[in-house]
């Protein structure tokens, strides 16, 4: 038998990427993967495993832990076994205190909802996730994207060149959106347009989620937007102090629950991971309405093939369950 | 106005304040017609119905009107009120809407009693026949103190949960100790059953050893009142093993005192801790928001959470004013605003995220053992072998340096 060396899977799945990193157990990375969820969370977790094991031999490796975080954390966590399952201003907050040990405050711009954490000597000591705009988040951005024709991987370039960004209402994504194309059709650059554009998104970020914390350096911004060398322009711009990009901005989340996994000091084969087999697996999902009192609750049920793997949306939890175990009697157990 | 003997009245929800009415109206003698409890139905023809601007409380408010109505109520009973807040202006256009949709009812507006005893007397003649104003008053009586009965066995269960060793017992004994209470009728028996009830909630096995993190829950009435609106927030943070304490209670707010029965402290001292931040009446509940997260500070807690609709002018007020007490009296505080939206995943992110940061304050924290030379031996699978709270992923969370 081969000496297999031991890694940690995370998994970070949001509403517009999932993301999936290998750390070796010095917190390195080994392999990582940002791919489009696409509506379709279990696909996206299963293709994003196959491109794993495309890029690393799995077989050399022993996972003695596996974190999953993101808006469908607790899906993934029952799809691949996870053995910490955390919800995402935790899990970035510890990777990017890991990056920059002494991080005081970290940005985070993702697909669909945006956080602002604050933290003091490794510990958040203050948070803020916008939660009815989604003027200041990627999606806007891709949208923007599509409507000018550019990819949204070079906007960074287009807002570097400009020396005079244009002014963009930045409150609400349809001001913005009309004030765009007002400048665009009296004749400004599409440079000073973008870059203008990026500044809207930060001054929308910090009006929603800066109030009244104070932003130390130093400061990290990740997150997918955090691929827009136009928008740390911005934030450097707003802020006037450094704004730090680490390598791996796009996978962060999935590093953080990576972290978080290999925090629990499983013993091998104490992990709950199911195996890269599980990208074979065909997970269905089906909702019924559950009937038992006028709450009238819609519940999810995940099955392979006749095995219930889980069940949860009821209010009274007479139907939750993960893995066999109800939740109270799991509840029970941890307890007792 | 019908007879009363044809009279079926409705009121809409706001947490056990149909348990007081069910008693209520059965000493009047007068049918009650509950409204199906609040669900996503309910929002949904509330919505249809509502003025879009309008905060969440009167959609679902006006949803509880019309599924009622269509069970065959045919009188509206609705608090009314004034204040710089639009609660005041809800009876009104609730009605209005109403009878725009064709309904055929009759409205009964409840100002309150301090604003006029005899206005408030005469509502209620309206709903009884024959009867004195003492024999009223005695009924009134009796059923106020059997609805702070059922306040206080609320109050209870949201300190029980948070210590209870298997999840849902607490819900399942506030059910039984409800049925037990609902069940008294006399003054004596009404005593007995509220020491019985009680008994059933404090028999919950439970955990004395934990040691539970402290939240306090403030911000606008009907978000606080109503479990159906916030998510049932209190019940995850119990779940989570966190022990509450919320500001507003039904029957507090029907009989305001200077000692708050249920909550324990009176508007007047909210409004002297607020003073330093906020020196007046903002309407709703804003200045007590910011005066009893003061109080929270100072008693020790380890947060604060406040709730409001969406759109809620006092309590946005108050939002705004909440980053200064937290500085001044480091307190963490999470804002947590709500709409018509019905999917619970992102409020449930920002509860466990606001649990971790509040461990992670008592050196209990994910990041604190990052940088931990000595692990313990084993770990517990479920919560925190430091301060016992658990994390609401399950996962494990070890204590720091």
């Amino acid at each position: 038998m081969i000496d297999r060396k031991t890694a940690y899977l995370g998994i970070d799945v949001g509403s517009v990427s999932t993301n999936l990193v290998l750390l070796d157990e010095h917190t390195g990375v080994l392999a990582a993967v940002y791919r489009r969820t696409q509506g379709q969370p279990i696909k996206a977790v299963q293709e994003g495993l196959v491109e794993l094991t495309g890029m690393i031999d799995v077989d050399e490796l022993e996972i003695c832990g596996v974190g999953a975080t993101g808006s469908a954390r607790h899906l993934t966590g029952v799809i691949v076994g996870a053995d910490v399952v955390k919800n995402e201003i935790t899990a970035h907050a510890v990777a990017a205190s890991q990056v920059i040990p002494d991080v005081n405050t970290v940005l985070e711009i993702g697909g669909q909802d945006s956080k602002l954490i604050v933290l003091r000597d490794g510990v958040v000591t203050d948070f803020a996730m916008n939660s009815v705009c989604a003027a200041g988040t990627g999606s806007f951005l891709d949208h923007q994207s599509a409507r000018l024709g550019i990819p949204i991987e070079s906007f960074g370039e287009y807002a570097l060149r400009s020396a005079a960004p244009a002014h963009i209402a930045g409150r609400c994504s349809v001001f913005a959106e009309s004030d765009m194309i007002h400048k665009q059709q009296v004749g400004v650059a599409v440079d000073d347009i973008i870059y203008g554009l990026c500044h809207a998104l930060v001054r929308n970020y910090l009006n929603n989620l800066a109030k009244g914390k104070d932003l130390l350096e130093p400061m990290v911004f990740q997150g997918g937007v955090a691929a827009n060398a136009g928008m740390k322009r911005a934030f450097e711009a707003a802020l006037g102090v450094e704004v730090v990009v680490p390598t791996y901005h796009h996978v962060m989340g999935a590093i953080g629950c990576a972290i978080l996994a290999m925090e629990q000091e499983l013993s091998p084969g104490e992990t709950n991971f199911k195996g890269f087999e599980v990208t074979g697996l065909v997970y269905e999902t089906s909702t019924f309405i559950c009937e038992g009192c006028s709450n009238t609750c819609e519940v999810v049920r995940i099955k392979v093939g006749d095995k219930t793997l889980a069940r949860w949306g009821g209010r009274c939890g007479k139907w939750e369950m993960q893995d066999g175990a109800s939740g109270r009697r799991r509840q029970k157990a941890a307890a007792g | 106005m019908r007879p009363v003997s044809e009279i079926k009245v409705t009121t809409p929800h706001l947490g056990n304040l149909h348990l007081l009415l069910d008693d209520l109206f059965d000493r009047l003698g007068v049918e009650y017609i509950k409204p199906p409890p609040s669900s996503t139905k309910t929002l949904q023809i509330g919505v249809k119905h509502s003025p879009e601007f309008a905060c969440l409380p009167l959609k679902i408010n006006l949803g509880n009107f019309i599924q009622a109505l269509e069970q065959g109520a045919n009188t509206i009973a609705m608090a009314g009120g004034h204040g710089p807040c639009r609660f005041g202006y809800y009876g009104i256009v609730e009605e209005r809407i109403l009878r725009d949709l064709g309904y055929d009812f009759d409205f009964i507006m409840l100002e309150p009693f301090r604003d006029g005893p005899w206005a408030f007397y005469r509502t209620f003649a309206e709903l009884s026949t024959g009867l004195s104003i003492l024999k009223l008053w005695k009924i009134l009586k009796s059923s106020f103190s059997k609805g702070r009965a059922f306040d206080q066995l609320t109050w209870r269960s949201l300190q029980v949960r948070a210590f209870e060793v298997n999840r849902g017992d607490t819900n399942k004994a506030l059910r039984q100790a409800e049925k037990i209470l609902a069940a008294a009728r006399s003054q004596e028996e009404v005593a007995a059953a509220a020491a019985e009830s009680m008994a059933v909630i404090n028999s919950v096995e439970q955990d004395p050893g934990r040691d539970v993190l402290k939240i306090g829950i403030v911000g606008e009435f009907y978000l606080l009142l109503e479990p159906f609106s916030n998510f049932d927030l209190e019940e995850i943070l119990g779940n989570m093993g966190v022990y509450l304490e919320r500001t507003v209670w039904v029957t507090d707010w029907i009989a305001p005192r200077r000692d708050n029965k249920i909550f324990g402290f009176s508007k007047h001292l909210l409004a002297e801790k607020a003073e330093p931040f906020l020196s007046h009446n903002v309407g709703g509940e804003g200045r007590e928001t910011v005066g009893s997260t003061v109080l929270f500070a100072e008693r020790g807690f380890d947060g604060v959470i406040q709730l409001l609709p969406f759109g809620c002018m006092p309590e946005n007020i108050a939002t705004s004013i909440l980053p200064k007490v937290q500085q001044q009296h480091d307190i963490p505080v999470l804002t947590l605003a709500f709409d018509e939206q019905t999917g619970r995943a992102g409020m449930v992110t920002r509860l466990e995220a606001f649990v971790d940061l509040l461990q992670a304050r008592r050196g209990c924290a994910p990041l604190a053992s990052l940088k931990r030379a000595a692990k313990p031996e084993t770990m517990p699978s479920d919560g925190c072998a430091g301060c016992a709270v658990k994390s609401a992923s399950g996962a494990a969370c070890t204590p720091g340096s």
